[in-house]
């Protein structure tokens, strides 16, 4: 059989705005690592006076991508923002600020530099979602980013990827994460005397990938965008290579990841096979239009996507890889994989499921169901018996995990919601908790056991008093952006009357509790034998990464209204 | 006759499914990294007979097109391997998946 290219294929249109948050990341990461392959060390005080210069250049950075994203004609709200006055002084104050700042945190200049990448993509996030959701341009019409009057999804590369509320969401968290990240590899891999720039080229790169995965409108974008975001973690999670416990981390990861990865294949070949598209615009009308007599093919497909999914999300029982990689990996990347990672997959699951497979949800909502209560139970059964902090952690993962699939089964806007602020939430939680511990194993990251821990809150009572809140906030105590998270989760499973998952949420949620109670305990009433362990040093960077992911827990669970809103106004929309 | 017998596309499906099948056996039964990647490698490419023997019953470019995105990423997914596998060695932990076991719950 021949193949006519009867039609020309179309160029699809690009528009370059929605996809500046994933250009942003990869073009960060290809410029470090060529500046690093010309100038492999600078002297001392270059260092520091290029360290310290990344400050003003962040900002100015942000300014000009958020102006160049954000406004109808390109520059119009620079020329603007130039004419004014006021302008100069503010612009002044900044720079002389942001110099100031970066010089105090005693950052090195790899890490600063990622962490501005990171910001500067977080702008354009915002300035995105300002833009196309909020506002409308003066002129009514925007032409520019191909929406209409009243706001709405871009398609920013022809229908392969689309800019809607949701991705732009969970680009914003990923971005935010490869900040506090950065903030925290700076500690580690100077305490591990790990040289070179890799780590933060991978962080940046994986985070495009992952960026560009909540945004996929076609199968084939997003299994290249799951790669990328997966093979560099895999990377990362092996880079402590003096280390026997990060190599094994990194190949288990690595071995599994790609299995799971050609089950995620195999199911894409099997809806293209089942419908005939690989895009999901096209396979979204095609199943409203047509009904698929055997549709044999296309349940498999779906079964393998879960299968693939199921992996990536650490879903019980394709979990088995968490545990081990997160108790090896670098505690800074465990926080990573545990935050964007995750929360990228789940995006990635509700786009194909939620979005395009809606209207054949009475199929993989019972999978899904099941999947829920495994996860919620085994993770935190499993987690209360563990002797190590981070592997405990890892199984609390899995729970996390399970609390959102329950907000993923119940396929509802509320559902989806709920899974949005959850996924927010969980993110700076995790990064928090992970960050803590990075600063409190020391050197090789040996001090994760339980015993390691007692008698924290004697030794450094800030950290314990950290870790607690974080704790509290993973258990979904009031007051934290945990308790209103799993307050949606529930509220949504309930509205879907999915009341027997609730129950087993809820009791999921009780013996969590029972497990991060009990670190709290060997914190404070541990008997510490003070003189035999090292003492904690406590670097600047990694206090901010620690402290901002603690101020957006407790902020945002004291006042949880903002980012409800953005969760609710986060409605998945096919662009194109 | 076997002349006679026409390969039809149920065909390559199910050589798809067999080649997928002793690829995911194979890469949970053998201790060898390199055989798992070799594993890795046939589910990759048991995928890729589905989506050509699809795209050519639907008469679509698509699945042909996904072959080389697919292979790019077998590709750039041994090269991570073999690294791994290599820094493994270098420390002397062996190289079959059963000396690799300092993690366990």
């Amino acid at each position: 059989m021949q193949f006519q290219l009867s039609d020309p294929v179309d160029t699809p249109e690009i528009i370059w705005a929605g996809l500046a948050p994933v250009l942003a990341l990869a073009a960060g990461a290809v410029l470090l690592i060529m500046f690093r392959s010309i100038v492999k060390r600078m002297p001392d005080d270059l260092n520091a006076t290029a360290t310290a210069a990344l400050g003003p250049v962040t900002v100015l950075g942000m300014w000009v991508v958020g102006g160049l994203v954000g406004n109808d004609v390109p520059l119009a709200g620079l020329r603007d923002d130039i004419g004014e006055p006021l302008f100069y002084v503010a612009l002044f104050a900044v720079l002389v600020l942001s110099t100031a700042f970066v010089r105090s945190l005693e950052i090195g200049f790899d890490a600063a530099f990622t962490v501005g990448v990171g910001l500067i993509s977080f702008v354009a996030t915002v300035e995105l979602w300002t833009d196309s959701f909020r506002f409308v341009g003066p002129s009514g019409d925007d032409v520019l980013l191909g929406i209409g009057p009243q706001g709405g999804p871009i398609a920013a590369f022809g229908t392969q990827y689309g800019v809607d509320g949701f991705a732009l969401v969970f680009g914003g968290v990923i971005a935010l994460a490869v900040a506090l990240t950065a903030l925290l590899l700076d500690n580690y891999l100077r305490r591990e005397g790990i040289d070179g720039v890799e780590m933060y080229v991978l962080l940046m790169l994986s985070a495009a990938g992952g960026v560009l995965m909540v945004g996929a409108n076609d199968l084939i974008v997003l299994f290249l965008a799951l790669e990328t975001l997966s093979i560099a973690v895999y990377v990362m999670a092996a880079m402590h290579s003096r280390r026997a416990e990060s190599l094994e981390a990194g190949l288990k990861y690595f071995v599994l990841g790609a299995f799971s990865s050609a089950f995620l294949l195999y199911g894409i070949a099997m809806v293209y096979g089942a419908t005939g598209s690989l895009n999901l615009v096209e396979i979204r009308d095609y199943l409203d239009q047509v009904v698929i007599a055997d549709n044999a093919m296309l349940l498999a497909g779906f079964a393998f996507l879960l299968v693939g999914f199921g992996f990536k999300v650490a879903a019980v029982p394709f979990h088995s890889w968490t545990p081990d990689v997160y108790q090896g990996a670098p505690t800074p990347v465990v926080a990573f994989m545990a935050s964007a990672v995750k929360a990228a997959g789940f995006a990635a699951l509700l786009r194909v499921f939620y979005l395009t497979f809606l209207d054949y949800r009475a199929d993989w909502q019972p999978a899904i169901y099941a999947l829920a209560v495994a996860t919620l139970l085994v993770g935190a059964i499993l987690a209360v018996v563990q002797r190590d902090a981070k592997r405990m952690l890892a199984y609390s993962s899995i729970s996390h995990a399970g609390f959102i699939l329950v907000g993923v089964q119940a396929a509802t806007d509320r559902g989806v919601a709920a899974v949005v602020f959850y996924a927010a939430a969980y993110t700076f939680m995790v990064v928090g908790s992970f960050g803590v511990l990075s600063i409190v194993s020391g050197r090789g990251d040996r001090g994760t056991s339980l015993d390691d821990l007692d008698g924290l809150g004697g030794r450094n009572p800030m950290l314990a008093f950290a870790l607690t809140l974080f704790l509290f906030a993973q258990a979904g105590v009031p007051l934290t952006t945990g308790f209103v998270a799993k307050f949606e989760i529930i509220g949504a499973a309930v509205d879907a009357r999915s009341f027997w998952l609730a129950v087993v949420a809820m009791i999921s949620a009780v013996i969590s509790a029972f497990l991060y109670l009990r670190i709290v305990l060997s914190m404070y009433l541990g008997t510490a034998d003070d003189d035999a362990k090292e003492p904690i040093s406590v670097h600047p960077t990694a206090a901010l990464a620690v402290g901002v992911a603690l101020a957006l827990t407790i902020g945002f669970g004291l006042v949880p209204g903002p980012i409800d809103q953005l969760a609710n106004e986060a409605i998945l929309a096919l662009a194109g | 006759m076997i002349g006679a017998i026409e390969v039809s596309t149920e065909w390559y499906l199910v050589l798809s499914a067999v080649l997928f099948s002793i690829g995911a056996v194979g890469l949970l039964i053998r201790r060898n990294p390199l055989v798992m990647f070799m594993c890795v490698e046939l589910m990759l490419n048991a995928v890729n007979v589905t989506f050509v023997a699809m795209g050519t019953e639907l008469n679509d470019v698509g699945g042909q097109i996904a072959v080389f995105f697919v292979l790019v990423v077998a590709a750039v997914e041994v090269v991570v391997g073999l690294a791994l596998v290599v820094a493994i060695n270098r420390r002397r932990l062996g190289a079959s998946a059963d000396d690799i076991s300092v993690l366990r719950g």
